[in-house]
């Protein structure tokens, strides 16, 4: 164990880590941006609720994602000078782009969204989130590119031993990144839809439960009107989610073609790691899980042509050490080929749940059909599906790529930091991991105290027997 | 061009400190000049919406740092591991507690509380702090760095307070704004004094004035002239710092190649006057004196 592995590992727990809360975000922070336009639209008091309900989750959440984005941003200087110093000049520009353009459209419009509710013009005061969202999807359209640039570089030279960037363009359009960006961000939009079809799900069964109306019965009919209002509401949130996750799903299909045809060209070690392709094949097979194998499949994915000859682990490793010199370039194995898999089946499965959703509650007013309790029900236990799925599309896609951090042109292993002790980093990874840790709870705690409560909740912490004594007196 | 980028990321610290200056100052004293869940609300609240964006200069700055300066970047923050790792956690658990805080139970407030402190006194210290061993390499010049950075935010955030504020709160932290800076004037005397730049001997100036004029009454005046002292301290530094970032490292060596500059430069020259202005508008919106049973009453998405 050295400073390197520690480095590695601190940089892979952060990271993910990071991306738990950032997809819920993107996502989430444009259904609530929608669910207020909807209200400011119709005037309907139910998308009023919704929005503030859902606005203090993403709240809660978004609050994870700022800080530790923060660790992000520090960590290449810190734990990976030698990498900072090759990249900076191509790598660092989107990165100061993304602070530039948005994370100050990000934090000032939410910072006036939260408190600007009395103080601005009801149009304005949609603008903000709007504003607010733009910040944070154009974020990941940067941060997206600067990572593609990693595993395909592009518009550089290499000068005295550092990257020089030739063509900022070029590195924004990087086909990598034009493929990656609307994969993952439409993936965010499936882990937001993931997260609010398993609180509406509980909503409505938790209505369902203080009405009776389980198990007893199966439709609710005769349920009295204000809380047959409440079940409407939530099925509105459920439906909202459902089309969200719909089309975001086709598109990650879509992209995620896009990758696929792109891993074959430009990164084929990772495409053989994924499939555990052990020499060069033509007509390769595909298993969708271990142990069953369709004949010419994955040729027909990755290069849409049954007989394309796909590259193998064994011999890709061989040109690579004729090309780079001896050492190991395959990554590690088993993850790759899980992560793989997990991606595909889980994010396959939430997207297939949202589709059966929508025909299971298709009509609309009197012929509305209700979401059945068993549905609702799916949709709670569902929950981890998605975030699963992006966190495995997210370590394959990483741990895809070693040994490199530039693919072609740096190693991992001569990117970290060489002042930087074991000491140091042992120590940082034990702190980050006790505060993430306490963090996580933390989180998820306030997320399911706020779920269980529901919205309309009274202020918090003012209640009267609460409050310091001294205050109410000399307030009220 | 170096030298032009230089002084940008100059100038984005500067932002940096004055604006989470204040930031840091209001963290770090609200228990101090708050009595009661209501006036640590209102507190809080004069914080509450602009914070975040405030902290985004940092991550600009940074930024900037990475793609202009590549080694001076990897070097700062290397070279500081530990120190830039507190700041981090620091960062993070202050930016959890002010979100957070509107969302716990009451019970729960009090830790909500000391992280917000803790994180807020943290890194206005360890940035003097690493500021003050980049320039002389000693253990006295780091803590007279630290002392100086978390003394002047101290005295800039209770300044921000009682101008921003109505009632006991105001007054209260009218009279730890000039206590606190009358306190602190050997510290800062000294370390401006060491730093030996003609802005650091100006921050002295607008140092006394603005204790002054809080003394008097004038809170705008005042706030003023602490942001002045704040960006003249942040002027000498940096100042000091060129041509030579870090020891042995010139800003010439470290820079990026005229291509990536260029680009940014013209970028960045697009882009930076929009968000100047609509941060500004954010303070015009939040212009308003807060009272304590107002921040109670307000509906808010937090």
């Amino acid at each position: 164990m050295d400073a390197l592995d520690l480095a590695r590992w601190q940089f892979g727990v952060t990271t993910v880590y990071h991306f738990l809360f950032v997809p819920l975000t993107i996502g989430l922070g444009v259904f609530v941006a929608g669910l207020q336009t909807a209200w400011y639209r119709t005037g309907k008091e139910h998308y009023l609720t919704l929005t503030k309900f859902f606005g203090k989750l993403f709240l809660i959440n978004f609050a994870m994602g700022v800080v530790t984005g923060i660790v992000q941003e520090f960590q290449f200087g810190m734990n990976w000078s030698e990498y900072s110093i090759f990249v900076g000049d191509v790598f660092g520009a989107p990165l100061a782009l993304e602070a530039l353009l948005a994370f100050f459209l990000e934090s000032t419009f939410l910072g006036l969204w939260i408190f600007g509710w009395d103080k601005l013009p009801k149009k304005l005061h949609l603008a903000t989130i709007w504003a607010a969202v733009i910040g944070s999807n154009l974020s990941a359209y940067f941060i997206l590119a600067a990572n593609a640039w990693m595993k395909h570089p592009v518009g550089y030279e290499v000068v005295d031993g550092k990257a020089r960037m030739t063509d900022l363009w070029a590195v924004l359009t990087n086909s990598t990144a034009l493929a990656q960006v609307p994969h993952v961000v439409a993936g965010s939009f499936v882990v937001a839809g993931g997260f609010v079809l398993a609180v509406a799900g509980y909503r409505i069964l938790r209505e369902r439960n203080a009405t009776g109306l389980i198990p007893r019965k199966k439709d609710f009919s005769d349920v009295t009107m204000p809380m047959r209002r409440e079940v409407d509401m939530w099925r509105a949130a459920l439906r909202g989610a459902l089309v969200m996750t719909a089309l975001a799903g086709a598109i990650v299909a879509l992209t995620g073609d896009m990758s696929g045809q792109l891993l074959h060209t430009q990164q084929p070690m990772k495409l053989a790691a994924a499939e555990g392709l052990r020499h060069d094949t033509a007509g390769a097979p595909f298993s969708p899980v271990p142990g069953i194998e369709v004949p010419n499949m994955l040729s027909l994915l990755a290069a849409h042509d049954p007989n394309a000859t796909i590259q193998g682990i064994d011999d890709i490793q061989q040109r690579l050490v004729a090309q780079f010199g001896p050492g190991d370039y395959v990554p590690n194995l088993p993850i790759v080929y899980m992560s793989f898999r997990v991606m595909i089946v889980f994010g396959m499965a939430t997207v297939g749940l949202a589709f059966l959703g929508l025909f299971l509650t298709r009509g609309r007013g009197r012929r509305a059909r209700p979401v059945p309790t068993w549905f609702a029900r799916l949709c709670v236990l569902a929950l981890p599906l998605p975030i699963a799925a992006i966190i495995s599309g997210w370590l394959l896609s990483e741990i895809g790529r070693q040994p490199w951090t530039v693919q072609g042109e740096l190693l991992t292993a001569a990117s970290v930091s060489p002042g930087v002790s074991l000491t140091e980093v042992a120590i940082s990874l034990g702190l980050f991991t006790l505060v993430y840790g306490v963090l996580a709870v933390a989180e998820a705690v306030l997320l399911i105290r706020h779920v269980k409560a529901g919205p309309d909740e009274p202020m918090p912490a003012v209640a009267p027997d609460e409050t310091d004594r001294r205050v109410p007196t000399l307030m009220y | 061009m170096t030298t032009f980028w230089f002084i940008l990321i100059a100038f984005l610290w500067t932002g940096y400190f004055v604006l989470e200056g204040f930031d840091f100052g209001v963290g770090a004293l609200m228990p101090v000049l708050a009595r009661g869940e209501a006036e640590r609300r209102q507190v809080l609240r004069t914080i509450g919406p602009v914070w975040d964006g405030n902290e985004v200069w940092l991550i600009t700055a940074i930024g900037a740092m990475f793609a202009a300066f590549p080694a001076w970047y990897a070097g700062f923050l290397s070279q500081f591991y530990l120190a830039a790792v507190m700041v981090v956690l620091g960062l993070i658990v202050r930016g959890v507690g002010l979100e957070w805080r509107g969302k716990v139970r009451a019970k729960e407030t009090p830790l909500v509380d000391a992280a917000i402190v803790a994180g807020s006194v943290l890194p206005a210290f360890l940035w003097g702090a690493i500021f003050g061993n980049v320039l002389f390499a000693s253990a006295f010049a780091t803590v007279m760095g630290g002392l100086l950075s978390l003394g002047l935010a101290l005295v800039h955030g209770a300044v921000f307070v009682a101008l921003k504020t109505k009632g006991p709160v105001r007054a209260r932290a009218r009279e730890i704004a000039w206590v606190a800076g009358v306190v602190l004037v050997p510290v800062v005397a000294f370390a401006l004094w060491r730093l030996d730049a003609w802005p650091a001997y100006a921050a002295m100036a607008a140092y006394a004035a603005g204790v002054g004029l809080v003394w008097a009454g004038k809170e705008a005046w005042a706030f003023a002239c602490t942001a002045v002292t704040i960006v003249l301290t942040t002027a000498a530094t940096f100042l000091t710092l060129y041509p030579e970032p870090l020891p042995g490292l010139t800003v010439e060596s470290a820079a990026s190649a005229p291509y990536t500059l260029t680009v940014l430069t013209w970028i960045g020259l697009i882009a930076l006057p929009g968000v100047i202005a609509y941060q500004a508008w954010t303070y015009w919106v939040f212009r308003k004196r807060l009272t304590a049973p107002e921040v109670l009453l307000e509906s808010r998405s937090a």
